[in-house]
């Protein structure tokens, strides 16, 4: 436990002194709910009823910023050999590398969206339901990334073959997760989270085995 | 029973062997059932008392729809034989299978789309059936993206055989998320439930699909010796060059 703890902790002290690497996703989630107003006009009824669809939509958008450098830096200066030489999995790797992100990158999605539903009008009860899955979600949204960050790594594409990779996966955890007025949705959201949470380490963890040939 | 020695076929030559014999049986067996299935289908068998004689579309529609579903399984099944048993020509397999599953979905997308419009009044519905489709259409490019977007074609296909493991734990769950999601919001919609095809509509559907599933084992086959061809030529320019080096 503690080797995971320690492999978390060096992901958030990275992402610490990067702070554009939290920073980023946060301003894009941002910007996608000021961009809708301007789209689909003020009236905030119509806003309202839109907000919990385009704040996941938002999330989701912005979990797949961060995939490019998930493995490509470590990749690149040694990092992911000097690890396999220490003879730590890659399956806890990928484990810790989930966490973190789900930490760096679901944790200041979740301050945010406050202010993202206030933009959009919508009301304090539904906010209040919706961020429990919002914070459930963003596990699996971080497995995803995870998973496609492991699988993409070398590969030529960038941003359009990520998204190609993660959108499908992501669409139980989307349904699920923005309908949080609806009976039963919640728990589903959670539970095809916890599902992605419990597949991605394991997929990332051979697909970075696999790509050190 | 003795089981069936799987190992002779990861040679390469015997697999090629069997290939080149299989292909062509396959391929006139399958355009031969394809064709019986679609004229009777076509021009035999009688409308449906509904829908008229737009449901002719389903001898083309229900197959492609049943091969792309099974082929993505057959490709997860390769995919775990290559990861386990480092299997070659598995690996191979999944590249061969691809792209060919990837067109019985889009297949299946089209004339869905084309049946919708004078069924439904409209291209395109997020009926639960469709939907699930469009993502299991999407999660076929994902692979084929992923194998080509690897400079280091090995690799790639390793990566792709992750994708499409991942994927098919996770198909149970999108074709279930999709569908509650879909009575919710839209109660009724024109369906056929299996057990109620009326014998002369199954026959020619049976039929249709015998072709459609021989025709896919043919294109898999044919993709496949191009594939070990290609292998072999790569192979013998590099050793082409050693050697004048």
């Amino acid at each position: 436990m503690s080797l995971l703890w320690r492999l978390i902790r060096r992901d958030l002290q990275l992402m610490a002194g990067r702070p554009g690497e939290w920073l980023m996703p946060l301003m894009f989630f941002l910007l996608v709910a000021i961009l809708l107003p301007f789209a689909i006009g003020p009236e905030p009824r119509l806003l309202a009823r839109l907000a919990p669809g385009l704040l996941w939509v938002g999330a989701l958008l912005a979990s797949l910023m961060p995939v490019s450098g998930l493995f490509a830096l470590d990749a690149a200066d040694g990092t992911l050999d000097q690890l396999a030489v220490r003879g730590i999995a890659t399956e806890t790797l990928a484990t810790a590398r989930m966490l973190a992100l789900w930490i760096g990158f679901g944790l200041p999605l979740l301050l945010a969206a406050p202010l993202a539903a206030m933009l959009l009008n919508l009301e304090a009860d539904v906010l209040l339901k919706l961020l429990p899955g919002l914070a459930a979600g963003t596990l699996g949204l971080s497995a995803l990334a995870v998973v496609a960050a492991s699988v993409t790594l070398g590969a030529r594409g960038g941003g359009g073959l990520v998204a190609l990779l993660v959108v499908p996966l992501a669409i139980p955890v989307l349904l699920f997760g923005s309908r949080p007025m609806e009976p039963g949705a919640p728990g589903l959201a959670l539970a095809s989270s916890l599902l992605l949470a419990a597949v991605a380490p394991f997929a990332a963890g051979a697909a970075l085995r696999a790509g050190r040939g | 029973m003795a089981a069936p020695d799987f190992h002779a076929l990861a040679n390469p030559l015997r697999f090629q062997r069997l290939a080149v014999a299989l292909t062509p049986w396959l391929l006139a067996l399958g355009l031969g059932f394809l064709a019986v299935g679609l004229g009777i289908g076509l021009f035999v068998a009688p409308p449906d008392y509904l829908q008229g004689e737009t449901v002719r579309i389903l001898y083309v529609h229900v197959p492609s729809a049943w091969f792309a579903m099974g082929g993505y399984l057959g490709m997860m099944l390769a995919s775990l034989a290559a990861m386990i048993w480092k299997h070659p020509l598995a690996s191979l397999s999944v590249r061969a299978i691809a792209p060919v599953g990837a067109t019985f979905a889009a297949i299946c997308l089209v004339t869905g789309s084309i049946w919708g419009r004078p069924t439904w009044g409209t291209w395109w519905v997020w009926d639960g059936r469709l939907t699930s489709m469009l993502v299991l259409f999407l999660l076929y490019l994902g692979v084929i993206a992923l194998i080509h977007l690897h400079d280091d074609k090995a690799r790639g296909l390793k990566m792709a055989g992750v994708l499409a493991v991942v994927g098919s734990i996770n198909l149970p769950i999108i074709k279930f998320s999709v569908e509650w999601w879909n009575t919710l919001h839209q109660p009724a919609s024109i369906r056929l439930s299996g057990s109620s095809i009326h014998p002369d509509m199954l026959t020619p559907l049976m039929f249709s699909a015998v072709g459609f599933l021989l025709l896919f084992a043919a294109l898999v086959f044919m993709r496949m010796r191009a594939l070990i061809a290609e292998q072999r030529l790569e192979v013998r320019s590099l050793r082409r060059v050693a050697r004048a080096g």
